[in-house]
């Protein structure tokens, strides 16, 4: 199938135009709220979060009986707000840090989890099954009233942003400043948290519990290399996260069907990867090609420095001398020595050398520049 | 001297788990001085200047400021953090940061203008910065950060100043330049308190200091008790810097 055919398709099929909107809209928000995450050197409290959630579906199930989507959701989100507060209890009450409290609260959470999930699968009734869903997510089960939903919850999360964007701003970069300014820092705290809560929830029926922390994450990582701006920040990993929804839904279609939650995240991590690699400010790719530019430039800026004080003793500067005195420098190299050349900084006779104006001016100031720094 | 009192701490205490940090401390800052607090590592001087801002909760004790409660008095009150307490690859702009000095006056929601932008414009340049204002605060060197905090605090335009170590990690220059602005705002009226480390400048950039060692030492003018005997005693070595002049 080719990709117009595709992009026809996700517009005349109903269940692929919700599956590709709802990945999308979740993307969005979560990218959104994940550089938050990010930024506050929280990555792994979503992790913790999305397994925190997992004995909340369960046990909505067994007071309800119902495997209503919504239910279940609300079932998570309280015990994913219940895990949270618990991980901020322990590290301020206790000595843990906060990555025991975080790896403490997510195993027992989600070990109690599977331990109900185990229970409710050896109940009689027939109703019991697909609740593991949750574990790795089923994107295919989504319907228009969740997307619905989703698009409500980004919408609100937008309007809070917007609205209490410098108090954000100021907490992620200064605590104890904002709180000297006057800002109630816990209600902006509870107030970021729980939208990060309420985002994981939202993607545990499409994602699931395992892999939901890497659409905090993934998108949020990948925006940092490309910006300077907080702002751009947030909004490039909303367009990431989108676009890693779209793309991992289309994969997912076309290949046999392959499970859509773990190819988002794949598609999410490609990104990461790209970025970390090829970014022009913070890319590993450029930062090398920087470093051996500026290697190069210095060696060459040496050579021409040592040439200089070899030429600067005779009264004509333009005096042949032989090539086998450069070796003699340790910097010197033959390729070197034809970049010289090439800048028309020196010219080359047989086995002799000598300097041009050009190159006994550039040497000159060089010169003076490094004598300067001294 | 004058004897309004800008900063005054009753009985104040402050632990971490179970050890006190700082011992029934009484402290009266009269306005108008340039004051070092002193004292060996550990010793509770940042804690100090945290409690009386209200960051930490202290065991027992009250602050007031200007004969206020200091809650009600934030807005004469400025603050510059330890340099090293923020992640200064956080992604923003040096004018950006100084921008946030606004936020206090603004309040909750509504956002700076070009008001505010004018004002950071301008402390940016009082620092010497103004050059600097686009650049992502990563590419700042340590005394670029410091004079950027610096000039966030003074777009406070508060009347009290709090500083926790402003000289830590900057080059010469830069420590000239700081403390110049910190005489300035002296001139202007304003009541300095610094965390201050290097004990052979404090006679020549302050007026008034505080020795402190979990329990306060000594406070007072510099000319009065900057002497062997309370640094020996601040310090718990026998200490003969001899104040070289």
């Amino acid at each position: 199938m080719g990709i117009t055919e595709y992009i026809q398709l996700v517009f005349s099929d109903y269940t692929l135009r919700t599956i590709t909107l709802g990945t999308a809209v979740l993307g969005a928000v979560t990218g959104m709220l994940g550089s938050f995450a990010v930024l506050r050197k929280q990555s792994l409290l979503g992790d913790a979060i999305s397994h925190a959630a997992l004995p909340g579906i369960a046990l909505a199930f067994l007071f309800t009986g119902s495997k209503d989507t919504n239910i279940l959701l609300i079932g998570a989100l309280i015990s994913g707000l219940i895990g949270t507060f618990w991980i901020r209890g322990i590290t301020s009450k206790t000595h843990l840090k906060s990555d025991t409290a975080l790896g403490l609260i997510l195993s027992v959470f989600f070990g109690f989890g599977m331990l109900l999930l185990t229970f409710i699968q050896k109940q009689p009734n027939a109703n019991q099954a697909g609740l593991d869903k949750y574990l790795f997510g089923q994107a295919a089960t989504l319907v228009e009233s969740d997307v619905w939903l989703m698009t409500i919850v980004t919408g609100i999360c937008l309007i809070v942003l917007l609205l209490f964007w410098k108090e954000f701003k100021i907490l992620l970069f200064d605590k104890d400043y904002a709180q000297t300014l006057g800002f109630n820092t816990k209600i902006i705290d509870v107030l970021i948290t729980s939208f990060i809560v309420l985002a994981i929830v939202l993607g545990l029926q499409t994602v699931g519990v395992v892999l939901m922390s890497a659409m905090l994450l993934a998108p949020a990582a990948a925006a940092r290399q490309w910006t300077n701006s907080l702002g751009m920040m947030v909004v490039l990993a909303a367009i990431l996260g989108a676009f890693a929804g779209i793309i991992g839904t289309g994969i997912s279609a076309t290949q046999n069907n392959l499970s859509t939650g773990p190819v988002i995240v794949l598609v999410a991590s490609v990104f990461v990867l790209f970025s970390f690699i090829f970014s022009p400010k913070r890319g590993l790719l450029f930062k090398q090609i920087r470093l051996i530019q500026n290697r190069n430039d210095l060696e060459l800026q040496k050579t021409l420095t040592f040439m200089y004080h070899i030429v600067e003793d005779h009264d004509d500067i333009s005096h042949p001398h032989a090539i086998r005195i450069l070796n003699n420098f340790r910097g010197y190299s033959k390729k070197g020595l034809r970049k010289l050349i090439d800048k028309n900084y020196v010219v080359v006779k047989g086995e002799m050398w000598s300097m041009t104006p050009k190159g006994f001016e550039v040497a000159k100031n060089l010169y003076n520049q490094n004598g300067k720094d001294d | 001297m004058n004897e309004k009192i800008a900063v005054k701490v009753d009985d104040l205490t402050v632990a971490y788990n179970y050890k006190p940090v700082l011992w029934d401390i009484d402290l009266k800052i009269p306005e108008g001085v340039l004051m070092a607090i002193v004292g060996p590592n550990g010793a509770g001087k940042s804690t100090l200047i945290k409690a009386i801002l209200g960051i930490l909760k202290p065991i027992a004790g009250s602050v007031t400021i200007f004969d206020k409660p200091y809650k009600k008095q934030r807005k004469h009150v400025a603050y510059v953090p330890q340099k090293g307490s923020v992640d200064w690859d956080f992604p923003t702009t040096a004018l950006d940061v100084v921008m946030m000095g606004t936020y206090g006056s603004l309040g909750w929601i509504k956002r700076p203008g070009a008001k505010q932008k004018k004002t950071a414009l301008e402390a940016l340049e009082k620092v010497g910065m103004l050059s600097f204002k686009n650049r992502q605060i990563s590419q700042l060197s340590g005394g670029q950060q410091q004079r950027v905090f610096l000039a966030r605090a003074l777009v406070q335009d508060a009347s009290i100043y709090f500083m926790d170590e402003p000289f830590q990690g900057v080059d010469a220059t830069t420590e000239v330049a700081i403390i110049n602005i910190l005489k300035g705002l002296r001139k202007a009226g304003k009541t300095v308190i610094v965390v201050h480390h290097d004990l052979q400048t404090v006679p020549e950039y302050f007026d008034w200091v505080t020795f402190l060692n979990v329990k306060k030492i000594a406070t007072g003018p510099v000319k009065d008790i900057y002497n062997d005997d309370n640094l020996t005693k601040t310090y718990g070595i026998n200490y003969k810097v001899s104040i070289q002049k």
